[in-house]
């Protein structure tokens, strides 16, 4: 079944969307109760990168030389991006497995993260100046208090609860997905992709990798690759409508902009609400009002509907 | 020898943290007469239904005022008693499935599959609905103010589905009795493989379905729509185009399996 909601903010401006997503999710946690997981997006005011990176999951055996080898990769990690001539600003420990690192970087984010990923179990989780995707096992709120989400404010964010159907219940399998290799770009997914294994072989060839065998992640992949061709977020989501095949509802986000798109048949949920001051948007209305106060109203987009917000406006 | 089995199975756990744990009837109404109202924002599914099945069935109450149902699911499902209920707010999915007899009014929005295997009785809705509104619907009105999602009346075997708004795809999929009116546009593949039943327009058609094709207008189609007009205070009806299945389909030929294939 799954659940996807997301959030952008019209002002512009800073808000405490840790917390509100997290309000959003554990309201729909019937719909996905195995992983949770946020696509944050703080404010870029220092210019700086930031990495998410994992080096094990929750689930990992827990041998002799665990916690050995996650120092060992820990220091890896951070040598390489060094080696690479990244300057390094801090680095947060957010779980024993899971890390937050910012740094000063202008060359191959691709070669980046690719020499990061070479070290045994380590995958990039995200990387951009404003995009931070946090996803572990369990509910919202389990993963809000391991990650500290309450003290993160930014102006958009998309979210995700999972029961896991056709791929392992591990953080690899957990939504959103980063759109490897290109910064700040993200998408939740509920629905099937019926040509996901050509569109797998086909963006492989063209060098892109998959950390995960679930389908979501090629339609983040795919969003990037047409982006970075020069078509804008909501032409590459119209494209997307002829060639992807299945039934989908899909939100996807970069810095600016969150959009969402719905397949032909119209045949996974999305509940919308616009105002003044927000657009919200989830599987279930009762997300919805988990953030917003007062009597609304809502409405389901059609099929083959694409609409896209940005900040500020 | 194998063990017999005996007691009742109450799930009253579950290690996910999913299933709603067992409720008792909150008793929170306040009772006048054959009236009554109660507040179900701090109310679960379970413990909202119960406390409707407690006023209808056991004390005596004909109309009940449920306020900020907070867009809940499954409310209101179930009451086989002629009965009047108010839902001040917006209800979730399957919102007044499977009931017979009661007169709803919903002043917010509905989500998917309203009012799915309903038998009779009326339910009104302010707002918007999801997809799937009247899905299976057996009998009675389903009249909403504002528009509808996709695969509204999919196996309608009865009643009518009036929309002031407009509809999304596959409206009337496999529709076999009643009657949809939409006074808006309708998406692609209207009425795909009805096998009766009509539907009726006011706006745009983005493409018919599969044997669906223009029906021709009757006296009795101008008297059932200005009644159900009528009814519901809904002004005069706008210039509508009637659609009927075309009787097309295999399902619709003489042909034995045999001779079947020989054509395929």
């Amino acid at each position: 079944m799954c659940g996807i909601a997301g959030i952008i903010y019209r002002d512009g401006g800073v808000h405490p969307i840790g917390d509100e997503m997290t309000r959003m999710l554990q309201s729909m946690k019937h719909r996905g109760p195995d992983s949770t997981g946020y696509a944050l997006y703080g404010s870029a005011a220092n210019g700086a990168l930031v990495m998410r990176y994992k080096l094990a999951d929750a689930n990992t055996p827990r041998d002799f030389d665990f916690e050995h080898r996650l120092r060992r990769h820990r220091f890896e990690v951070e040598s390489r991006l060094s080696a690479l001539g990244a300057r390094i600003h801090e680095v947060d420990e957010e779980t024993p497995y899971a890390f937050r690192v910012s740094f000063d970087f202008d060359g191959d984010l691709k070669l980046l993260t690719d020499f990061v990923e070479d070290i045994p179990e380590a995958e990039v989780l995200s990387l951009g100046r404003a995009l931070e995707i946090v996803k572990d096992l369990g509910d919202a709120e389990t993963v809000h208090d391991q990650y500290g989400l309450s003290k993160f404010a930014g102006t958009h964010a998309i979210g995700h609860v999972r029961m896991a159907t056709e791929s392992e219940v591990d953080i690899a399998g957990a939504h959103p997905y980063w759109a490897y290799p290109y910064s700040d770009v993200a998408v939740v997914h509920n629905g099937q992709l019926t040509n996901y294994f050509m569109w797998r072989r086909r963006l492989e060839r063209a060098g892109r990798r998959f950390m995960s065998e679930c389908d979501s992640e090629i339609i983040a992949v795919y969003l990037a690759e047409e982006m970075s061709k020069g078509l804008s977020l909501e032409e590459a989501m119209h494209k997307s409508l002829d060639e992807l095949d299945g039934v989908f509802t899909y939100i996807a986000v970069t810095k600016d902009e969150l959009g969402v798109a719905k397949d032909e048949l119209a045949a996974k949920p999305l509940v919308l609400y616009e105002s003044d001051d927000l657009v919200a948007l989830a599987s279930e209305e009762i997300a919805i009002r988990a953030i917003v106060d007062h009597e609304i109203s809502t409405y389901d987009p059609y099929e083959r509907e694409v609409l896209v917000w940005k900040r500020g406006e | 020898m194998s063990e017999a089995l005996v007691g009742e199975r109450r799930i009253t756990y579950d290690a996910r943290g999913l299933a709603e744990p067992f409720a008792e009837v909150p008793k929170v109404s306040e009772i006048d007469g054959e009236r009554a109202r109660f507040d179900a924002k701090d109310l679960t599914t379970r413990q909202i239904n119960l406390e409707l099945r407690w006023l209808l069935y056991e004390q005596g109450v004909k109309e009940v005022d449920v306020l900020d149902p907070g867009s809940k699911h499954s409310l209101g499902v179930g009451i086989l008693t002629r009965c009047r209920i108010r839902f001040h707010g917006s209800l979730g999915y399957f919102g007044c499935g499977l009931i017979d007899g009661p007169e709803v009014h919903i002043t917010g929005r509905v989500g998917w599959s309203a009012c799915e295997n309903m038998m009779s009785g009326v339910v009104v809705v302010d707002g918007n609905a999801g997809s799937l509104t009247g899905a299976a619907l057996r009998g009675g009105d389903v009249v909403v103010k504002g528009r509808v999602g996709a695969r509204s009346g999919i196996d309608q075997k009865g009643g009518t589905i009036l929309v002031s708004g407009s509809a999304g795809s596959m409206t009337g999929f496999m529709m076999q009795r009643g009657r949809i009116i939409v006074c808006g546009d309708v998406g692609p593949g209207l009425g795909d493989s009805m096998y009766d039943g009509t539907i009726y327009v006011g706006g745009k058609v983005k493409s018919l379905g599969i044997d669906c094709v223009p029906g021709e207008w009757t006296d009795a189609d101008t008297e059932l729509v200005e009644r159900k007009f009528r009814i519901y205070g809904l002004g005069s009806p706008p210039e509508l185009q009637k659609f009927v299945c075309g009787k097309q389909l295999y399902n619709y030929d003489s042909l034995e399996p045999a001779e079947r294939k020989l054509v395929i």
